[in-house]
């Protein structure tokens, strides 16, 4: 057990010391506070941005009347003003850019206004859009004049519809549920993504390290393999616990702080907050199998690689795996309740993802739970089991490597014969 | 006592090491040859329990060797491998603690070697900065630094140049005088002559040759018989007892088949003439090699 924990700190503090373990971790933190002070960055960026000044043309002289009205302002944001002049002056004034477009307004065949929008520049995104908004909103109010139908009458019209909704399913979760359990699913799939590339990747660059570099012999020769792999595991472990921490803390401080800047409170609309104690539970069940199931299977990979330089290629179908888990969970936040998001929430490289956001979002009965943990766990002891195999064969194996082949030549080499 | 008995490996068909049964003793050092590929590496392998044996027995000191005895052994492979990124303190701590010792000793200890090595000023340097030699030697240093009973060495000497070869071998012959045992492979004969008691000699993973390497040379038989006369010596090539011929200036280097021929021989040049030199000396175990080695091959 004392060579375990040696091998463990080993692996962490090695790690944990590296400049680049710092720097990334450094620049990680950086992004994370940028995000949570984005609102007070956008702000400050936006704040020099004056309103759109558009001059005006009508000729039947009612319509500017309109335009000038709160309603129609506050909605576009844009300062419109009368002119009397020529068109060739308004033009003139728009080109020295003393403003910034030049609206003339027409009447159309069913009395009601139409218009000419001229700027020096016109682009998709540019203010013509709320121009032809407020075009829209002028027409609206001309048109229902013409038909006598007044104001009153219309916001009473276009005032949202109450539709009440109520669940007669008890054991189903309300959609008020399932939006608050949405966002800890995604952490969680989030997270439990970038932990198995990353650290995945990681074990398995460590592995390959201390064999290239030949030192492994006298490490297996000083503890056995598997105690080696699973220090390695866990040591590993530590390290990602230890940068989660950091950026977790980092972050949850720097949205705390811009607590007042950010439209509604963060958490509450990530839904983070009024969740079931339980799920917080599952949520680390699975997070730490389905860490153990892919460091296992990078450790295994890892061990069958001569070269650092082929780790990549050979990890390559345990990421494969990981991708196809995350998509299916993507797709399965919008449809918990498919028969593809069923099944695949048994099959054990997927069921971290999957099954937690079934109980996420679903209400389901706890034998299903455990028999998805079931098929995990069982699952997590026959790779540890193979892996163990592989990896006494595969730390001994030098020479040409970088394909699955490669795994039952380990396994040869670690048998009796 | 390191005990092998009727240890065999099989890798799928090829049979690594063929029933092999040896003896090594106490406080002793005990010499293991072979060609390339005989199956030295892979018995020492098997010793430390990195590879299972398909059948036989290895004990040390009457039991098995487990994981638990790993502080009782140290082991020099054949590929040197170290971190290349750590410093050699970083280094020995982490490989002298996975042998079961404290901080405090593992960096008493790796002064004295250091001091003894006239290294000391790598204490701090990574290893990737030293020079291959002296890398070897930081190797060594983790292999022993434990205080090991057993130490194997897979070719100990090989890649230094001749003053560490010799600071390297006056350090494993301290380790045996304070009673180490110490197995260790090489293809340098002129080494395992100079230093071991016993040997052995393996040939596509069965032993050959076995024993004290005195009576491996008594009974080898065959004698060197270097002559050095006056008159040519070129009809001693078809001379009754010679095995082999090798003309010389001044004369003949002959390998004889015992030693009623270097007596005929001697009689016979008597009458020829002036004889400078005769000499009869033991096989050296490079001829050994050659001969039962080499005898294989063909």
């Amino acid at each position: 057990m004392n060579k375990f924990w040696t091998i463990v700190g080993h692996t962490y503090f090695s790690r944990v010391k590296t400049k680049s373990f710092i720097i990334t971790t450094a620049i990680t933190l950086t992004i994370i506070i940028g995000f949570a002070n984005l609102p007070s960055i956008l702000e400050m960026l936006s704040s020099d941005d004056e309103s759109d000044q558009v001059l005006v043309m009508d000729e039947s002289e009612i319509y500017s009347s309109y335009l000038q009205e709160d309603e129609i302002i506050g909605e576009t944001g844009i300062t419109f003003e009368n002119f009397e002049g020529t068109e060739e002056a308004a033009k003139q004034a728009v080109i020295d850019e003393k403003y910034d477009g030049l609206l003339i307004i027409t009447t159309d065949e069913n009395s009601l206004p139409e218009g000419s929008y001229y700027a020096n520049r016109i682009s998709e995104m540019g203010e013509q859009v709320e121009i032809e908004q407020a075009l829209q909103q002028l027409k609206t109010i001309v048109g229902t004049q013409e038909a006598g139908i007044d104001q009153e009458t219309l916001a009473t019209i276009y005032a949202p519809v109450t539709l009440a909704t109520e669940q007669l399913d008890d054991s189903a979760r309300t959609a008020e549920e399932m939006n608050q359990s949405r966002g800890l699913v995604y952490v969680m799939l989030f997270v439990l993504y970038m932990t198995v590339l990353v650290y995945g990747q990681m074990i398995a660059t460590d592995v390959a390290t201390e064999k290239s570099s030949r030192v492994m012999e006298i490490l297996i020769s000083s503890a056995p393999p598997i105690t080696h792999m699973f220090a390695k595991i866990i040591g590993i472990a530590f390290l990602g616990l230890t940068q989660v921490i950091i950026l977790l803390g980092g972050g949850y401080f720097a949205i705390q702080a811009n607590q007042d800047t950010m439209s509604g409170e963060f958490f509450e609309v990530m839904g983070l907050t009024n969740n079931d104690p339980v799920i917080y539970i599952y949520a680390v069940v699975f997070f730490i199998l389905g860490y153990l199931l892919y460091a296992t299977l990078a450790a295994m990979l890892g061990s069958l690689v001569s070269r650092i330089e082929d780790v990549n290629q050979l990890i390559m179908p345990m990421i494969m795996l990981i991708i196809i888990a995350f998509i299916l969970a993507a797709t399965g936040l919008s449809m918990p309740e498919s028969t593809m998001i069923t099944v695949t929430s048994y099959i054990p490289f997927f069921a971290p993802m999957i099954m937690f956001l079934r109980i996420g979002m679903l209400n389901i009965p706890i034998w299903e739970i455990a028999l998805s943990i079931g098929i995990l766990v069982l699952t997590i002891v026959a790779i540890g089991a193979l892996a163990a195999r592989v990896y006494k064969g595969g730390v001994l194996m030098y020479g040409k490597s970088g394909s699955l082949k490669d795994l039952k030549r380990a396994i040869n080499l670690s048998k009796k014969e | 006592m390191l005990k092998l008995s009727n240890v065999t490996k099989r890798f799928g068909n090829h049979t690594a090491v063929n029933d092999l049964s040896l003896e090594i003793p106490e406080s002793e050092m005990f010499g293991f040859l072979g060609g390339n590929g005989a199956g030295k590496t892979t018995t020492f392998r098997m010793i430390l329990g990195l590879l299972d044996k398909t059948s036989g027995d290895i004990t040390w000191q009457g039991k098995p060797i487990s994981y638990n005895e790993s502080h009782l052994i140290g082991y020099l492979p054949e590929e040197r491998g170290l971190y290349p990124k750590l410093t050699v303190k970083e280094q020995i701590i982490y490989l002298g603690r996975l042998r079961g010792m404290k901080k405090q000793d593992i960096l008493k200890k790796l002064d004295e070697w250091l001091e003894r090595f006239k290294v000391p000023e790598y204490l701090d340097k990574k290893v990737q900065e030293l020079s291959k030699g002296n890398q070897q030697k930081i190797q060594f240093i983790s292999a022993v630094i434990h205080e090991p009973e057993l130490l194997i060495l897979d070719e100990p000497f090989s890649g230094l140049d001749p003053v560490n070869v010799e600071m390297l071998k006056g350090a494993v012959k301290d380790l045996k005088n304070q009673g180490t045992s110490i197995v260790f492979s090489s293809h340098q004969m002129e080494h395992v002559e100079e230093m071991c008691q016993h040997i052995c000699i393996l040939q596509k993973g069965a032993p050959i040759v076995h024993g004290s390497l005195r009576d491996i040379k008594h009974s080898f038989g065959k004698k060197n018989l270097d002559i050095r006369a006056d008159f040519s010596t070129e009809y001693l090539k078809e001379f009754r007892g010679v095995a082999s011929y090798k003309e010389l200036p001044d004369g003949c280097t002959l390998q004889i088949e015992n030693e009623q021929a270097a007596q005929d021989i001697f009689s016979s040049l008597h009458e020829k003439g002036f004889v400078r030199k005769f000499e009869i000396e033991e096989p050296s175990l490079n001829d050994i090699f050659i001969a039962k080695v080499g005898a294989s091959y063909e």
